[in-house]
């Protein structure tokens, strides 16, 4: 069984009685153990996919379609409560940015405890000691003095393993990060990276690692997904999709990676800018800024086909190879 | 932070130079003085030189702010012109008063309008939210004087659950207090709401859910402690106020009160009365502000820590 089963999740908000559907017909699975990186620019939709999973968009007024099912139970079908159990326990949630991310009034130590309690009801002195425990497990200096500061007086690293702390403290089956490691400088982006690395190893965490970091997803992932516009457009394993994309998108993506060595100025950038849930275009959503456009993709969307080793794509470059082969 | 305690009271001092001064010579701008309440009709001039020699008003101006200065500093704050009694008398008669229904009327804006602020925020643009914010806005808009003398009709004349008037037991205090603590209650309760709501937009609160805490965790230990500092803003100035403005109130419950009692001073220019406690009320604004500071401090740590 699967760990995670998403299929054809999509999000509609509705605002002046106008809808928009801002993530659609998304499908993708994760198996346990596994890191499956989820990248895409800004606007399409990667941090709401993970809100969804969540159960968190309700409380921006997202209604979520489709089905995510988790260790065989349709998360979408389950009250309040019973979500409040699977969130911070099951699934955590490891959020875009660490500075802003803890309570200002409280101290760190406390608002790893919280969860702990909550979750594994445990007394406050044992959550304590667990709480160190895990501190010292993600090498944070001096855990006992770490422990009685305020969010405001760490740095973002340290804050960024007091959030990861909280993520994992509750041994959940799932984590999801997203973006954990923009606000952090390199060096400690590479720490973050290795910590989720053992993680998922020794522990046996799936993870999904939203970034639009392609060195990142390199680094650690097995799967990846890439999501343009709302839609998920690649799908597949890591190596196969980094050395032959299928999707235009994709390869423009994988294009605009400097290196070094390269011209000087001939920095490579898709030309136009992610189109807003507001106006998606009628067909594929990535045809305006397409090199290989065709008529029919103007007209409809193209099917997520799967093609001879596994990966996923939706483009009608190979429904049409498909088709013929 | 002990330095700081002992910076701000330190600065207190200079404070109290500046204020002095200035009540000292706004007094003096208003025409008329206390000689002119005292003469009875048909005296003389010399009747009125001799008071005004007695009383020391016939010396210049900045003689009189030091004879002043040197006495208060020395803890005399003078004798009441028209009263006939010493003014720190009065003032230590009439402060419990004050103090009573200050601290009282207080605590019910902090309790109700926290309690409306955190219920109206959590069930916003809902029922609950409007009937607490009409509440909220009732309570900032009409007067105290009013409220007051309606509270008396109702509970005091009709059901005849507390005393109509006077002062000096527990149900005397009840109406006053609950009239201008009501005005209070309504604007903590929209402060409070106002800053709730823009703590949930906070990044820190996406985090408590995904942590899979409850929602009620999350509104009361989280989004209002977080929200707490405008409201105690609100509340130390609120102090200040009190103390000296409940004065429409204390004249519709015939109350005793710093308030009232300045304001019969100033009719009659009784000046030692009004300048003794003008001050007194200008420092109870400053000590509230400087309280409100420390308060501040204990609710964030990030304040604390500036005053390390």
């Amino acid at each position: 069984m699967s760990l995670l089963k998403v299929s054809n999740l999509a999000v509609e908000f509705t605002a002046d009685k106008k809808t928009v559907k801002p993530i659609s017909d998304i499908s993708f699975t994760m198996e346990p153990g596994e890191v499956l990186g989820v990248v895409g620019e800004t606007g399409s939709g990667k941090s709401l996919t993970a809100h969804a999973i969540m159960g968190l968009t309700p409380l921006v007024g997202g209604k979520v379609s489709g089905s995510i099912e988790f260790d065989g139970v349709n998360l979408l079908t389950l009250s309040a409560s019973e979500m409040q159990k699977v969130r911070g326990a099951q699934i955590s949630f490891i959020p875009q940015n660490p500075m802003t991310s803890l309570d200002p009034v409280y101290r760190v130590g406390d608002q790893i405890v919280e969860g702990l309690r909550k979750h594994l009801k445990l007394n406050r002195w044992k959550a304590k000691t667990l709480a160190l425990e895990l501190m010292e497990q993600l090498r944070i200096p001096n855990p006992k003095r770490v422990f009685e500061q305020y969010p405001h007086q760490l740095s973002g690293g340290l804050k960024q393993r007091i959030v990861i702390a909280i993520g994992i403290g509750t041994n959940p089956k799932l984590l999801i990060a997203d973006e954990p490691t923009t606000a952090l400088d390199v060096t400690v982006q590479a720490q973050i990276m290795r910590l989720f690395k053992e993680l998922t190893t020794e522990k046996g965490i799936g993870l999904m690692l939203i970034t639009h970091d392609l060195g990142v997803i390199a680094q650690v992932c097995d799967k990846i997904a890439v999501l343009y516009a709302g839609n998920l457009v690649e799908y597949g394993d890591i190596r196969e999709v980094f050395k032959k994309p299928k999707h235009p998108y994709t390869k423009a993506l994988l294009d605009c990676i400097p290196y070094i060595g390269m011209e000087k100025g001939s920095l490579a950038a898709i030309e136009g800018n992610v189109p807003t849930a507001t106006n998606f275009p009628i067909g594929c959503r990535f045809a305006p800024r397409c090199g290989l456009v065709m008529p029919k993709c103007t007209e409809s969307f193209p099917d997520m086909v799967e093609l001879a080793g596994g990966a996923r794509v939706a483009c009608y470059k190979y429904t049409e190879e498909t088709v013929a082969g | 932070m002990w330095v700081y305690v002992l910076r701000r009271t330190l600065l207190l001092i200079p404070i109290f130079f500046a204020i002095s001064v200035v009540i000292f010579s706004l007094i003096h701008l208003v025409p008329g003085d206390p000689i002119d309440s005292l003469l009875g009709p048909g005296s003389s001039k010399g009747d009125r030189a001799e008071l005004l020699a007695l009383y020391g008003l016939d010396k210049p101006l900045p003689m009189q702010y030091l004879y002043w200065l040197k006495d208060f500093i020395t803890g005399d704050m003078g004798q009441s012109i028209i009263e006939k009694q010493p003014v720190a008398d009065m003032i230590f008669y009439n402060l419990p008063f004050t103090m009573r229904l200050g601290l009282l009327s207080l605590a019910i804006s902090f309790f109700l309008g926290i309690f409306l602020g955190i219920i109206s925020a959590a069930a916003k643009n809902t029922f609950v939210d409007y009937i607490a914010m009409i509440i909220a806005l009732l309570g900032v808009t009409v007067p105290a004087f009013w409220l007051g003398l309606i509270l008396i009709l109702a509970f005091s004349v009709n059901l005849g659950w507390f005393p109509v008037s006077g002062s000096g037991s527990f149900s005397h205090l009840v109406l006053p207090a609950v009239a201008v603590g009501l005005g209070g209650a309504g604007l903590v309760a929209r402060v409070t709401r106002v800053s709730m709501l823009e703590m949930f937009n906070k990044d820190f609160v996406l985090l408590l859910y995904a942590k899979g805490l409850s929602r009620n965790v999350i509104i009361v230990k989280h989004v209002f402690r977080n929200a707490l500092m405008p409201v105690i803003t609100i509340l130390g100035l609120r102090l200040g106020w009190i103390l000296g403005g409940a004065v429409s109130i204390e004249i519709v419950f015939s109350r005793p009160g710093i308030g009232s009692m300045l304001l019969t001073a100033l009719f009659r220019r009784d000046y030692p009365v009004v300048q003794a406690s003008l001050i007194f009320l200008t420092m109870a604004v400053i000590i509230g502000a400087f309280i409100t500071d420390i308060i501040y401090s204990y609710a964030d740590p990030r304040v604390r820590d500036v005053y390390k």
